[in-house]
């Protein structure tokens, strides 16, 4: 029984790979503060005082953050199940059709999508339109990750688990989930981010956040407001993922 | 040849916790294929006992070996486990009650090695402390020590060390069957002797009624109570003992898959633990070396064999050694010649010729040392087999295909 011992993991990949980690958080903290301290020294206008005060500021950064994370929630409750199921034994033939279609959802200019979909009839308008958008919109990456993700987990760790017995969905929810939960986290931060710079187009169909500043920005000629609220939403993009990045580190299964 | 049978059909006093396996007229046919991919196989496995299942790819084997616990379901035919048809009871339930290994162990990468063995007693409601105990029981059955092993992750094992938590997780709820698929074969030539020669040892122990799908004819030699060589759609070409299928090939088929040095072949198939060993002298780490000196001298013997506090063998040092020595060293030597007692009398030779000492340390139970074995034990042994042939098959289980196309039916 001589085999030589396999080396205990090492720590240190784990501590560098925070270190891209911090440097993103502080990075967009400096450039939060800098753009803060720059609006608070700028000579503003009336029109101006009127959009960039911090009670208004934050007030459309929340709104945004909630069309962001209504979104997030509908696109999973629909893409996760929808990619396990078509995972799963015969359903895997209609893969290529559903793909398809998310794809188109993906292609379709997103500005577009949202004025459609507010000027349909039968379809609501404001802030529930803007999430119908949304959620076509960014729930390609969730679907196809989770697809990608659990067709990647070993069939002979699939067959190792039935033939001890498992159930079938033992072997999903115990094997096959945990398995896939990097590749499924990384569609979910790609989607947060496609979603918070999409949410900035809520505007145009009176669904709010910080698309406001830039159409207010582009229609009243007013290049502080327009500079801010891009900034804004870059800043708020590169935040989430900067928390996607953390959570896809730490939920990453151990001994992976 | 009597001799040598009864030697390796001793091991029959330990209790066999295995059950006999019967396949009848079990059938696979998969849509869109014309000839079924099994074909009416009748196949007696005796309980407690190793069969082999080989023959060339896509033989038919692997299918035949994955219907015993119905991972894939048989389009005709009944499964018998012991006395009780489990064609029809439910599959996952019967699986639970069969071990299963795959090639390199099948371990999942996000569970410790104490959670993969968990898996099925968890499965079958066992409590925590009852887990627990099983799971050092089995890491120390398959020579890992638990305190050090039983937290680590798949990925931070060797290969070998993963298989060995493969055997452990497949015998965690005791099973009385163990169907393993090619199981060593992701490992490298030295690895893989060890694992067979610790399945050997294992199968010692624990008598289950063991099947093996394998391409390597050798393993199936060194492994196998009985072999069964299938051809295309899973014929029975030969379902008999090694040493009858070396000694006498039904067909031309068998002959070619033996291939050649079937005479060499034979001296695969005695094992250590058949042998007279010798014994030798011992010594353990810290005891002086000049009494250990005296012992061997009184004795008549050139070396000292120091093992550990669990009689493990750490190293053979020669009295000319031990006349440099104060005391007796503690540090394993790697270069020690150690072979199991169910290696192969050829592995044996093999061990010895490498380490050029013309004799090896034998161990037994749990890595314990047991005796020596010399190279004129081992010749003496081979005259023995080469001199005797074939004899005594009664008792042999059925193995056949429904060969008749009447009894068929669907098939035409």
């Amino acid at each position: 029984m001589a085999e030589a011992l396999a080396s205990p993991t090492d720590l240190a990949p784990t501590r560098r790979a925070w270190r891209p980690l911090v440097v993103q958080v502080v990075a967009i903290l400096a450039a939060a503060a800098a753009l803060v301290i720059w609006l608070l020294t700028a000579d503003l206008s009336p029109v101006e005082r009127e959009t960039l005060n911090a009670r208004s500021l934050l007030q459309l950064i929340g709104q945004h953050l909630w069309l962001t994370v209504v979104g997030t929630v509908i696109v999973l409750a629909i893409a996760v199940p929808l990619g396990v199921l078509l995972t799963r034994g015969p359903m895997r033939r209609f893969a290529g059709g559903v793909l398809a279609v998310a794809n188109f959802g993906q292609a379709a200019p997103a500005v577009g999508l949202i004025v459609l979909i507010a000027a349909a009839p039968f379809l609501p308008d404001g802030f529930w339109a803007a999430i119908i958008a949304l959620v076509i919109y960014a729930a390609l990456p969730v679907l196809g990750n989770t697809m990608v993700g659990i067709r990647g987990v070993d069939q002979r760790l699939v067959e190792a688990g039935r033939g001890m017995g498992m159930t079938a969905p033992a072997v999903l929810f115990r094997v096959e989930l945990p398995l896939a939960v990097p590749v499924m986290l990384s569609g979910v931060r790609t989607a947060l981010v496609l979603l918070v710079g999409t949410a900035a187009l809520a505007s145009f169909i009176n669904g709010g956040g910080l698309g406001l500043l830039i159409t207010t920005g582009v229609n009243l000629y007013e290049l502080r407001v327009l500079v801010t609220g891009a900034l804004l939403t870059a800043l708020l993009a590169l935040l989430i993922d900067w928390a996607g990045r953390v959570v896809e580190h730490v939920a990453r299964p151990k001994g992976m | 040849m009597s001799d040598t049978a009864t030697a390796r059909s001793e091991g029959d006093e330990r209790t066999i916790t295995g059950k006999a396996i019967r396949l009848e007229g079990v059938t696979k046919r998969y849509p869109g294929q014309q000839r079924p991919a099994v074909d009416g196989v009748t196949l007696e496995i005796p309980a407690g006992q190793v069969v082999m299942l080989v023959g060339p790819s896509g033989c038919g084997k692997t299918t035949t070996l994955k219907m015993i616990n119905r991972l894939i379901e048989p389009t005709e035919g009944r499964i018998v486990l012991g006395e009780e048809d489990v064609t029809d009871i439910d599959g996952d339930d019967l699986r639970r009650r069969i071990g299963y290994v795959i090639q390199a162990g099948g371990l999942f990468p996000h569970m410790t090695v104490a959670q993969n063995i968990a898996i099925v007693p968890k499965m079958l409601g066992w409590d925590d402390a009852r887990v627990k105990e099983r799971t050092t029981e089995l890491l120390d059955l398959v020579s890992l020590d638990p305190d050090t092993y039983r937290d680590r992750y798949p990925k931070e094992l060797s290969g070998g060390q993963q298989q060995r938590v493969g055997v452990a997780r497949a015998l965690a709820a005791d099973p009385p069957v163990l169907l393993m698929d090619e199981p060593f074969g992701a490992v490298d030539p030295i690895t893989r002797q060890r694992l067979q020669d610790e399945l050997i040892r294992i199968q010692h122990e624990l008598r289950k009624t063991i099947v093996i799908v394998t391409h390597d004819f050798d393993e199936a030699v060194k492994l196998g109570d009985w072999i069964v060589v299938f051809r295309e759609g899973a014929h029975i070409a030969q379902y008999d003992t090694p040493e009858r299928i070396l000694a006498e090939p039904a067909d031309e088929f068998v002959e070619s898959f033996i291939g050649s040095g079937a005479g060499l072949k034979q001296l695969g198939l005695q094992r250590v633990r058949d042998v007279d060993l010798a014994e030798a002298v011992t010594a353990r780490p810290g005891d002086s070396a000049a009494d250990a000196l005296a012992r061997a001298e009184a004795a008549g013997h050139g070396h000292v064999v120091v093992v550990d506090e669990r009689d493990r063998p750490l190293s053979w040092p020669s009295r000319r050694a031990l006349q440099r020595m104060t005391s007796i060293p503690e540090a394993a030597d790697p270069k020690t010649p150690v072979v199991g007692s169910g290696a192969t009398l050829n592995d044996a030779l093999d061990e010895m010729l490498v380490s050029s000492a013309g004799a090896a340390l034998v161990t037994g139970h749990r890595g314990a040392f047991v005796g020596v074995i010399t190279v004129e034990v081992v010749m003496a042994a081979i005259s023995a087999v080469r001199a005797a042939a074939s004899d005594a098959m009664a008792g042999a289980p059925v193995g056949t295909n429904a060969s008749d196309p009447a009894a068929r039916g669907s098939d035409g």
